[in-house]
């Protein structure tokens, strides 16, 4: 089990194909969407921003701070939240992946997690800050949803290594 | 040579941090748009197409589940569910008819009164695509938009009181903000004696408050909230609220009231959508109108 946690270089330099990111993105709204409901919508975490943290943290060059801002305007029509809070927010989360990218490679998942915490932290505060402007109150549990975003980096993370692997097998045969 | 820094072998466009000042700054004036003057709805609807075929698919897993219950609920609570259903249908039936003499009774009361008739009232059916989304929100999004004329600031009901009201319009969906939102406002009156006020949402839990209700107010536990009809929005006569709890501490000038819904503002699936409102003359301009909060549109 250990073995997975240790640091994944290698894994850096493969190709990732177009299509696995763009299905990541939109299973990743597809989650979103869900119908949560109650203390399982506090407790939901944010698949958008966990995904496109992999991203950018993973393909610094192809996905970055303006897709981001894209995924992140979807992201709100589709929660009918105001338009920009979404893009704010990811847009601070991929700045985040792009300038810690180097430093998250030399750690193992564990302690990526640490730093993986801190960047949804911020995010989750910018969009709680933005509708504290405007409306006037900050639900407090909403910040749970940063929690579990962080604990799904470690599934995550060994999920896509582990769909990228099966293509290099694939195409080494 | 300090010039090592800015040296780049490859040519990759902006640096991070001045793509995230840029980013960041047509966020916050997207934000500063939407918020202040919404002028953004037609691009929102345009880029929900893109975006509600995937909301879609994702509502199926909840229909999905609904269907197979109802598909494997048994004869016994199909036949009882009958039962109750049939006394309820007499016992409206005999109320049906009773109505229907009090209304041609009060049109020809009005007649002779020379009072506006009030008109007939059209609904709509339609069904909760799903419920509260962002955490923050009380909001529904039901499955009739642009496309079966729906249009924003029409009023949700249920087959019991308000539920709503349709504060954003998609071509296939729309959103209902919920009387329960905060700081919505809804005009009512005590069905018990008419006094007038404005229900508000309490936001966080599904309550409702009666603010700024004078300590003296004649108000008392379980009184009937039903709306009065006097901003031209809410028809009046429909039920919204029941009062469960009064404060009255003589610290305060005011007393806190508290309401519960009688709708089953988070419970039903299927909601009506009223239209065909009488149309208010115009109020007349005699004052220049305060800065209005879009948040809270029928405010009297």
């Amino acid at each position: 089990m250990m073995a997975y946690l240790a640091p994944a270089n290698p894994e850096i330099q493969r190709p990732v194909s177009t299509t696995l990111i763009v299905f990541s993105v939109l299973l990743a709204l597809f989650l979103n969407g869900l119908p949560w409901e109650g203390i399982w919508l506090m407790l939901r975490p944010d698949f958008v921003a966990v995904v496109m943290l992999y991203w950018c943290t993973h393909k610094p060059l192809r996905i970055g701070i303006g897709l981001s801002w894209a995924v992140g305007i979807l992201a709100d029509v589709a929660d009918a939240s105001l338009f920009g809070q979404h893009a704010l927010a990811y847009t601070l989360l991929a700045f985040g992946g792009v300038v810690l990218h180097n430093r998250l490679q030399m750690f193992d998942l564990r302690q990526q997690t640490t730093q993986v915490f801190g960047i949804l932290t911020l995010t989750y505060a910018v969009y709680a800050l933005v509708h504290w402007q405007v409306n006037g109150y900050v639900v407090w549990p909403y910040f749970l949803g940063c929690l579990t975003s962080t604990l799904l980096w470690v599934p995550l993370s060994l999920m896509f290594r582990a769909v990228r692997q099966m293509r290099v097998d694939r195409n080494h045969q | 040579m300090d010039n090592t820094q800015s040296f780049r072998f490859f040519h990759r466009g902006p640096s991070p941090a001045v793509r995230l000042v840029f980013f960041a700054v047509l966020s916050l004036l997207l934000l500063f748009i939407d918020a202040r003057y919404r002028y953004l709805e037609s691009t929102r609807s345009a880029l929900s197409v893109l975006v509600s075929p995937i909301q879609r698919l994702a509502t199926m897993p909840g229909v999905l589940w609904q269907q197979t219950g109802d598909f494997l609920s048994t004869q016994r609570s199909l036949v009882e569910d009958n039962r109750s259903l049939h006394q309820q249908h007499e016992r409206d039936a005999a109320q049906l008819s009773q109505l229907q003499a009090l209304q041609q009774e009060n049109q020809q009361l009005r007649n002779l009164l020379a009072l506006p008739q009030r008109g007939a009232l059209t609904v709509q059916p339609a069904e909760i695509v799903y419920a509260e989304r962002d955490i923050f929100k009380r909001k529904v999004l039901i499955d009739k938009g642009a496309n079966a004329n729906v249009l924003i600031g029409q009023v949700v009901m249920d087959d019991i009181g308000i539920v709503g009201q349709i504060t954003r319009v998609y071509p296939w969906l729309s959103e209902v903000t919920l009387v329960t939102e905060k700081d919505h406002a809804v005009p009512v009156q005590v069905l018990r004696n008419g006094l007038r006020t404005i229900v508000f949402g309490a936001g966080d839990t599904s309550q409702l408050s009666l603010r700024y209700m004078p300590i003296s107010s004649d108000i008392q536990d379980g009184d009937m909230l039903v709306t009065s009809g006097i901003d031209g929005i809410y028809p009046p006569g429909i039920p919204v609220a029941r009062v469960v709890k009064i404060e009255r501490d003589p610290a305060y000038p005011f007393a806190r009231v508290t309401c519960l819904p009688v709708a089953g503002v988070d419970r039903h699936r299927h909601l009506l959508i009223l239209s065909g409102l009488p149309k208010l003359p115009e109020r007349p301009a005699e004052e220049p109108a305060a800065v209005q909060n879009p948040k809270t549109k029928p405010k009297k």
